[in-house]
């Protein structure tokens, strides 16, 4: 097995400043300390497109925009129990990032599988965020330790639990891996590229299925998302 | 007789168990993945993956946020007798993964298509998935659920005779690069291949390849068997490894099951069953005591039966 020491372990806090965000490098493993939310395609529909105020200040009681459903439930008694915690992909959410940076000025967008390169240069880049994937996928359990209590679910009634905005205060919360910096380099990009060297040897032998489909495409370095 | 109250309170600690507990074969499976994987980044990942299954089981917390939508695989022995039958049986099911869905907690992952309601409780229209089917021997039930993560690493495709293995090599590849890149496969998984049937059963019989057999296991058509283990094989040297970093961890096992098709088509599913392969099982027998296990011992030979008879049925019974 390849060692692991080679990494850079980095504690952040959910409001970072620029300079904290500048010593980041693609591939950092980071560690959150703080308040995230999450905020995922519902609170993005209603936030966005159908422009209700948001029910917390933003981002004065956090900057960490975490596309999650946790694994939790809210007890008869209004207690609030959370298990895991893992992330959910990213990239269906391209539609609505440029605004949702715009309106809730978040600096941390953390969640699964990043997003695509042009969305890092046209959204993250000029807020100056930057993306954090989850590991695995995923550390649900790790995850859940670092919780260290439920501040405050809103929109429960409006969303459900899973789509609810979850406000949870975290401590050592990770790990994570920066994926994308504040020039939008994107540490998927760097491997898929890698990767997509040695593909058509792989594919050696092969030929295309007799019955071809719409959009098909023979490029193996194409992404889907 | 099997009492209603024994089948739910066994099928909310199966609930429990897949939610929580890695399975053993997968986890085994991983290591030794892990032990060869020379990627910095991939090996980063598993190592993190493996301490995630033993906080899980420390802490009694699901293993991943993610907790897949519950489903439940139920096998009856021919001479089973059930407290108020398979529609009392579906209805303990329901219960179970809707209390579960609460105590554990499990993430409600059930929601309309469209008006994406959500009962919070992981039940809803045609919600679980509650399957059946039968043994020939005995008077046993065996629940099995399965918990599989629902987007991304399962794909179909209509293939024809003319394109051979190679064609089956090439789109077995395509699924696992295209879904593999940023590791939205939530690999290295348990890959199912159902090959022929029709559309559905190829999808039912490559769902069931990937979650209802275990690390090492062998289709006993010994030519299949060859292949499982060239794909696995194949699979690893992509180049590609845990969260689509430089690697070679992608396939912790293949599994390949057949169906009798049309004769003009070779129909293909590819199912990955993911990092956290949430399965769990328990035999209840007719004296209402419990067996838990985490191999569903699913595919018997009377499983893919091929001929129109089978020796130990009906008459000899009928008749006693």
């Amino acid at each position: 097995m390849a060692s692991n020491s080679a990494f850079k372990k980095v504690r952040l806090k959910t409001e970072p400043d620029e300079a904290d965000l500048r010593q980041l490098a693609i591939g950092d493993v980071v560690y959150l300390d703080g308040t995230v939310y999450t905020a995922r395609e519902g609170v993005y529909h209603r936030v966005v497109e159908q422009n209700v105020p948001l029910p917390l200040d933003l981002p004065a009681e956090s900057g960490a925009n975490f596309h999650c459903s946790p694994a939790a439930a809210i007890t008869d008694e209004g207690e609030f129990r959370m298990g895991a915690v893992t992330a959910t992909a990213s990239f269906r959410f391209s539609k609505w990032i440029g605004q949702w940076l715009e309106k809730s000025g978040a600096k941390l967008i953390l969640g699964k599988g990043g997003m695509s390169s042009k969305d890092y240069r046209e959204h993250f880049v000029p807020h100056g965020a930057i993306y954090l994937t989850t590991v695995g996928y995923g550390t649900g359990a790790l995850l859940g330790r670092g919780v260290r209590r439920v501040k405050n679910v809103h929109w429960r009634e409006e969303l459900g639990l899973a789509q609810a905005m979850w406000v949870i205060e975290v401590e050592n919360f990770g790990p994570f891996i920066v994926e994308s910096d504040l020039d939008g380099n994107s540490l998927f990009d760097r491997e898929n590229a890698k990767i997509s060297e040695g593909l058509s040897k792989v594919y050696e032998g092969t030929k295309p299925a007799v019955l071809k489909r719409f959009g098909e495409t023979d490029d193996r370095s194409d992404e889907l998302i | 007789m099997i009492l209603l109250e024994t089948i739910q309170e066994t099928a909310m600690t199966l609930m429990d168990k897949a939610a929580i507990d890695i399975p053993e074969d997968y986890l085994s499976g991983l290591k030794r993945t892990a032990e060869v994987e020379d990627g910095d980044l991939s090996s980063f990942v598993l190592q993190a993956m493996l301490e995630n299954y033993e906080a899980a089981k420390e802490d009694r917390r699901a293993m991943c946020g993610d907790t897949g939508c519950p489903r439940w695989y139920v096998k009856m022995a021919n001479d089973a007798n059930l407290e108020g039958g398979p529609v009392g049986l579906e209805a303990a099911l329901r219960r179970a993964t809707a209390e579960a869905t609460n105590a554990i907690p499990l993430r409600p992952n059930r929601v309309h298509p469209l008006w994406r309601t959500d009962h919070d409780n992981n039940v809803g229209i045609n919600a679980p998935e509650i399957e059946f089917a039968f043994e020939p021997e005995g008077d046993w039930i065996d629940l099995t659920t399965v918990h599989k993560g629902g987007l991304f690493g399962t794909d179909y495709r209509m293939l024809f005779p003319a394109d051979g293995i190679e064609g089956i090599k090439r789109f077995f590849l395509d699924s696992l690069v295209a879904f593999g890149k940023r590791g939205l496969s939530c690999q290295p998984a348990i890959i199912g291949i159902g090959v022929g049937g029709s559309k559905d059963t190829c999808m039912v019989l490559g769902k069931r390849a990937a979650c209802l057999r275990t690390v090492g296991d062998r289709n006993p058509d010994p030519r299949i068997a060859e292949l499982e283990v060239e794909f696995k094989e194949l699979g690893n040297s992509i180049g590609m490894g845990a969260m689509g970093f430089v690697g070679k961890s992608m396939v912790i096992d293949c599994h390949i099951e057949v169906g009798y098709c049309h004769t003009g088509g070779m129909q293909m599913s590819v199912h990955a069953f993911c990092l956290s392969s949430r399965r769990a099982c328990a035999r209840i027998h007719a004296d209402g005591s419990v067996e838990y296990r985490t191999d569903p011992q699913w595919f018997t030979p009377y499983q893919r039966r091929e001929t129109v008879e089978w020796p130990a049925t009906a008459p000899s019974r009928k008749s006693a």
